[in-house]
């Protein structure tokens, strides 16, 4: 008991892996086998997940579950894993997802199935990693770990324009990563440490000493690298591309987990490491946030292809959370951790619908449907109340997170807020047309009128997914109470930051 | 910081807390039960569940009545906190209820007449698909809409605000296989949002400038201010506020979506378009009295919203030829009135318009819809004409009602409007020419709603011979409501008996709890010198002479000399046109908003800025870069190794001359 409590994250962490090695070891022949093994283990992570969720001491000020043991002792590197309110929503929400995507996966991948589920659970290690990584070499060697099990998801399991797709992915990611490698040598560097505590500490107490300059620079290279995550704009294109192509799964994956990392990685070393940096560049960035939430929300408005529709307003539902990181406000902060959870769950649905779809018609262009909610009415209220999930209803998910950002945006300056408050609009605007495209009107096709409604598989997922979405809209206290401590202390630190570096950025100037 | 009054403790506290709970949950385990499981339900069960969770929700709404009014707060507010919903930074939203005078009349407005319509329903619908699906979304409205006016905070109205605009988009796309009913129903989404942009806004503008979104504590710090100080600020949360009532009431310039929302079944124009939904942006600003009585220029643009509005409206309605189109610009006209009360400082006047005003035109609807069933969905009045005799039911009541919005003395609607008319002429903020406007939109009201009258159940029948085939009396499902409207469409106005006929007023006076304070200090503030040189009574023969006039000219229009609006109509055809296009209003927006924004989206944003610029020069850009200069690169690797030996000359010859000649 003793080392399961004292482990628990790296259990976590690796128990997906521990499922992709069980895999490894079965036959490929055994495809039933190899799916439920899937499934169990991302149950079981899943299970763990919600497990330090309720484990979690609200109150706690800094980080929990610590596991600490040095790795390298020159350069000093250590396996160093911790997690506080913020990492503890998204670690969940991976946890919550992977089952997800595993059963959504179920009867659509056919080909080489023993390799994507290998590779889906080795993706699930590399997120939760992220997540809980305390250590800068480790949270990069996550980091990229991450990205080959998802190059190969796509680019072999994707559709027409997978290759294109999948390099293009990689080689944007990869652009950022090598940015983000040379910040994390300099703060060796200059710190001698790359412990992100001692390092914090380190800047915080002054004792190491940025000039303005290279505050800028290193906040830069951070912060690049995690807008192409993002995206935002005008980072963005490679997402639509990837989505279109990727498989369902890695849809989810992508749109829910991943995109999560750039903001993520915002909250986690932009802000908090570099404050006076971040604050001095936040209008730049406030404004191409704002550009995110319009620009996509248009963009998703004229596309013929539902994925790519899905795809652009997640470029939209990002735009508001770097616009709630960039106001410096508590409320901002829980708004903006709150709408990526949300978003995973919202986006994830939809993505998980449209693959369904694609499932039985093999298209995913809008004006191939049309008059779905008579043939598959069960699919139509799911797809409906998800749609309404992500444009922000009371009482569903995205509201709470939507509403506290352009709240905190508001203060920052009434515009922010009233731009922010038209991509709100927007989000109904592309949604209900979409869908009024495609499930009302008559039927038009011979092929819409023979589609299948749910299956009990299909059935589970989506209902554990409207579950959460209700729960999420309805009490979102459970989620905003663990982010409370985390948020005021990202807060404390970023207003610290101008007692210790403001006269040396004015002096630059 | 909160001062959040808990109620608890108090006597009859204690019931309040589990009463309001059970006004709001029966209609929510309705709408649950019949949207999960209706499919596999009979029809009679179906109407079972929906019509008993509006039933039981009306009858805690009046034990909640009576027992409120039996306990010591009254005619203080009864606040019940039951979890917080949203906290956040400095931001916390409760999930609490607010019980005062004010919510007592929309709460029981709104159960009996949402009971009385989903009665109705069961018959309206028989014949209908999606039986269940009907009336899971109108038990979903009933409890969204009694969110909206009990909650005790902005937040939580808020999500009660949203959840009856759902509700209005999926009833009015009901029959979602046509394309109108769906296009309306996104319209009606999309149009209200823009308002509600604008309330959100509002709120976050109040909650960082007072620190909350509750009714109770921003009253009383709005009230703390001092006069003048954070004038602007107030002013401009009042109006974001006012925005999101424009949207949801459809005044202008956002009235766009109520004609066409007319696509839902009747009883949904009814219920949401007529009695309850559309009301909500008038219960906001009588809710916001406070912060409204404080920015009198806020009050101005709502007085002045609210009269073009019912003027406009009912220009529109003159010409109209479809029974429910006629009845939706009557209903954008009658709001407007509402507002009109609220601008000018008369908020209890606004509330007693409003509560007649929900009975008499859901009356109208349904009777518009006991007529659409006779005549197999047609509601082209050029095409029915003489209907009274078959009709007999239908008509009596249409004639009530008609008399009632018409403002025919003794019927609810003359108590109401005439409240309104004399509140405009010296109220707090009245102006001369809103009354005079006011007064003419009377006139013009007895006429369209006459014209409606006339033309649908008097004169000769124009109706097709298969039709006057089918023509029949509803059953007494459809019938029975209607009854029952009729008679409150009557009664209701003698709870405001006003005083220069001998009456006590009595509806205002129990108002004055609420909203007297905000109309006295308009009043102190606001000293007009006015001459007050008509008095009470004049008004109200000024208000009848004008239901008269607009009475006897539809019924010589449409009785007697049948050939005059034909000859008015081609004499003055430019302006008949404009009317019957509506002033070209969608077209406008459409020109102005829609297309570009759409052509702006696809051409430039997508295909210009992603695919070309972004994605062409820069991303694949830099990929051909790339490649083109690894290609030309390969040329020097040739493998040949003559070549090599040239190379290698060449840059020992480069070398050589550069060092010689430093």
């Amino acid at each position: 008991m003793n080392w399961f409590a004292d482990h628990q994250l790296s259990i976590l962490t690796f128990l997906p892996l521990a499922g992709a090695a069980a895999i490894a070891f079965t036959p490929r022949t055994e495809a039933e086998r190899i799916r439920w093994l899937a499934l169990a283990s991302s149950l079981a992570a899943f299970g763990l997940a919600v497990w330090v969720f309720i484990a979690f001491d609200i109150y706690q000020p800094g980080m929990q579950f610590i596991e600490y043991r040095p790795w390298i002792d020159s350069p000093p590197i250590s396996y160093h894993l911790g997690i506080d309110g913020l990492s503890l929503l998204l670690i969940l929400l991976t946890a919550f997802l992977t089952p997800l995507a595993v059963l959504a996966s179920w009867t659509s991948i056919t080909r080489h199935v023993k390799e994507f589920f290998l590779f889906l659970l080795a993706l699930e290690t590399g997120m939760i990693g992220v997540f809980a990584a305390l250590d800068l070499v480790l949270f990069f060697f996550f980091w990229e770990a991450m990205l080959i099990p998802m190059y190969f998801l796509i680019g072999v399991w994707g559709h027409e324009r997978r290759v294109y797709a999948a390099v293009k992915f990689i080689l944007y990611t990869m652009l950022g990563s090598a940015l983000m490698l040379v910040g994390i040598l300099f703060l060796y560097r200059t710190t001698g440490s790359f412990d992100l505590g001692v390092i914090q500490s380190q800047i915080a107490s002054g004792a190491v000493y940025l000039t303005g300059n290279a505050q800028i620079l290193l906040f830069l290279a951070f912060f690049v690298a995690f807008a192409i995550k993002v995206p935002m704009f005008p980072f963005h294109t490679w997402l639509p591309d990837a989505h279109v192509e990727a498989p369902t799964a890695g849809s989810v994956i992508l749109a829910g987990v991943l995109l999560k990392m750039g903001t993520y990685g915002m909250l986690r070393f932009c802000l908090p490491l570099f404050p006076q940096a971040a604050r001095e560049l936040s209008p730049v960035i406030i404004a191409l946030a704002i550009v995110g939430i319009l620009y996509g929300s248009l963009v998703a408005m004229v596309q013929p292809d539902m994925k790519k529709l899905v795809a652009y307003s997640s470029v939209a539902h990002l735009g508001f959370v770097v616009l709630g990181i960039f106001t410096f406000d508590v409320g901002g902060f829980e708004g903006a951790i709150y709408q990526m959870c949300s978003h995973g769950v919202s986006t994830g649905a939809l993505f998980i619908l449209v693959g369904m779809l694609y499932d039985r018609r093999h298209t995913r262009l809008i004006r191939e449907f049309g008059g779905l909610a008579t043939t598959v009415p069960v699919y139509s209220a799911f797809f409906l109340i998800v749609a309404l999930s992500s444009l922000g209803l009371p009482l569903l998910n995205g509201f709470v997170g939507e509403f506290l950002i352009i709240l905190s945006a508001f203060h920052v300056r009434p515009l922010y807020g009233a731009l922010a408050a038209v991509g709100v609009v927007l989000a109904a605007v592309y949604l209900l047309w979409m869908y009024q495209r495609v499930f009302y009107g008559e039927v038009k096709s011979e092929k819409n009128r023979t589609i299948t409604d749910l299956n009990e598989r299909e059935k589970v997922i989506l209902v554990s997914l409207v579950f959460v979405i209700l729960w999420m809209g309805i009490y979102p206290q459970t989620f905003l109470r663990r982010l409370d401590t985390t948020a005021t202390q990202i807060m404390e630190r970023v207003e610290r930051g101008p007692e210790y570096f403001g006269t040396s950025l004015e002096r630059k100037r | 910081m909160r001062a959040v009054q808990i109620a608890g403790r108090e006597p009859g506290g204690n019931r309040m807390e589990i009463l309001l709970l059970f006004i709001l949950i029966p209609p929510l385990v309705g709408a649950a039960l019949n949207g999960i499981f209706g499919r596999r339900y009979s029809q009679a069960l179906v109407s079972l569940i929906g019509c008993g969770a509006s039933g039981i929700a009306m009858i805690f709404a009046l034990a909640a009545a009576w027992t409120y009014s039996h306990s010591a707060a009254d005619p203080a507010p009864i606040i019940q906190k039951y979890f917080t919903w949203i906290e956040a930074g400095a931001f916390r939203a409760e999930f609490a209820l607010y019980y005062d005078r004010l919510t007592l009349v929309m709460t029981l407005t709104v159960t009996v007449v949402a009971f009385l319509i989903h009665i109705y329903s069961r018959g309206y619908m028989e014949h209908e698909g999606g039986y269940y699906r009907f009336f899971c979304y109108l038990n979903l409205f009933l409890f969204m809409m009694l969110v909206l006016v009990t909650a005790s905070n902005y937040l939580l109205m808020f999500v009660g605000w949203e959840g009856v605009g759902l509700c209005s988009y999926l009833l009015i796309g009901f029959y979602f296989r046509k394309k109108s009913a769906s296009d309306a129903g996104k319209k009606a989404f999309i149009v209200t949002r823009i308002g509600d942009a604008g309330l959100t806004l509002g709120v976050a503008l109040l909650f960082w400038t007072f620190g909350s979104v509750d009714f109770q504590y921003l009253a009383a710090r709005i009230d703390d201010a001092t006069p003048g100080y954070m004038q602007g600020t107030l002013t401009a949360a009042a109006l974001l506020l006012f925005l999101g009532a424009v949207g949801k009431s459809a005044q202008l310039p956002l009235y766009v979506w109520l004609p066409d929302a007319m696509e839902g079944p009747t009883p949904v124009s009814a219920l949401i378009h007529a009695a309850t939904m559309v009301t909500a942006g008038v219960y906001l600003v009588a809710r916001s009295h406070v912060l409204f009585s404080h920015t009198p220029v806020a009050l101005a643009v709502v007085g002045t919203v609210g009269a073009l509005t019912a003027f406009f409206a009912a220009t529109i309605a003159l010409v109209q030829n479809d029974l429910k189109r006629l009845l939706a610009y009557s209903t954008i006209s009658q709001l407007g009135y509402m507002f009109l009360a609220c601008g000018v400082g008369v908020f209890s006047a606004g509330i007693f318009h409003l509560m007649t005003h929900a009975f008499f035109k859901s009356l109208l609807f349904l009777a518009a819809g006991s007529v659409m069933h006779a005549m197999s969905g047609e509601l082209d009045m050029r095409k029915m004409g003489g209907l009274r005799h078959k009709l007999k039911t239908t008509w009596t009541t249409f004639l009530v009602a008609t008399l009632a919005i018409s403002g025919v003395p003794l019927f609810s609607g003359f108590f109401s409007k005439d409240e309104i008319l004399v509140g405009v002429y010296e109220g707090p903020l009245g102006q001369h020419w809103m009354f005079w406007l006011a007064a003419l939109t009377a006139a013009m009201t007895a006429f369209y709603m006459f014209r409606g009258l006339l033309m649908t159940f008097h004169g000769p029948p124009r109706v097709t011979p298969e039709a006057e085939h089918h023509l029949h009396e509803s059953s007494s499902k459809m019938t029975l409501p209607l009854v029952i409207l009729a008679f409150f469409s009557v009664v209701t106005g003698y709870v405001g008996w006003p005083a220069t006929l001998g009456g006590g007023e009595r509806f205002n006076a129990y108002l004055d709890p609420v909203f007297g304070h905000s109309v006295a200090l308009l009043t102190a503030e606001n000293m007009r010198v006015t001459d007050h040189r008509l008095s009470h009574l004049a008004l109200m023969g000024l208000s009848i002479a004008a239901a008269t006039a607009g009475i006897l000219v539809a019924i010589w229009f449409y009785l007697r000399s049948t050939q005059v609006p034909g000859l008015l109509a081609s004499r003055f055809d430019g302006l008949y046109q404009l009317l019957v296009r509506k002033y070209y209003v969608d077209e406008f927006y459409d020109w102005i908003l829609v297309h570009p924004l759409r052509r702006l989206s696809e051409s430039f944003l997508w295909k210009t800025v992603d695919a070309q610029s972004i994605d062409g020069i820069f991303v694949d850009g830099s990929a051909g870069l790339t490649f083109h200069a690894g290609r030309l690169l390969r040329r020097i690797q040739s493998g040949n190794l003559r070549s090599y030996a040239t190379w290698i000359l060449l840059g020992a010859v480069l070398w050589l001359g550069y060092i010689l000649w430093h």
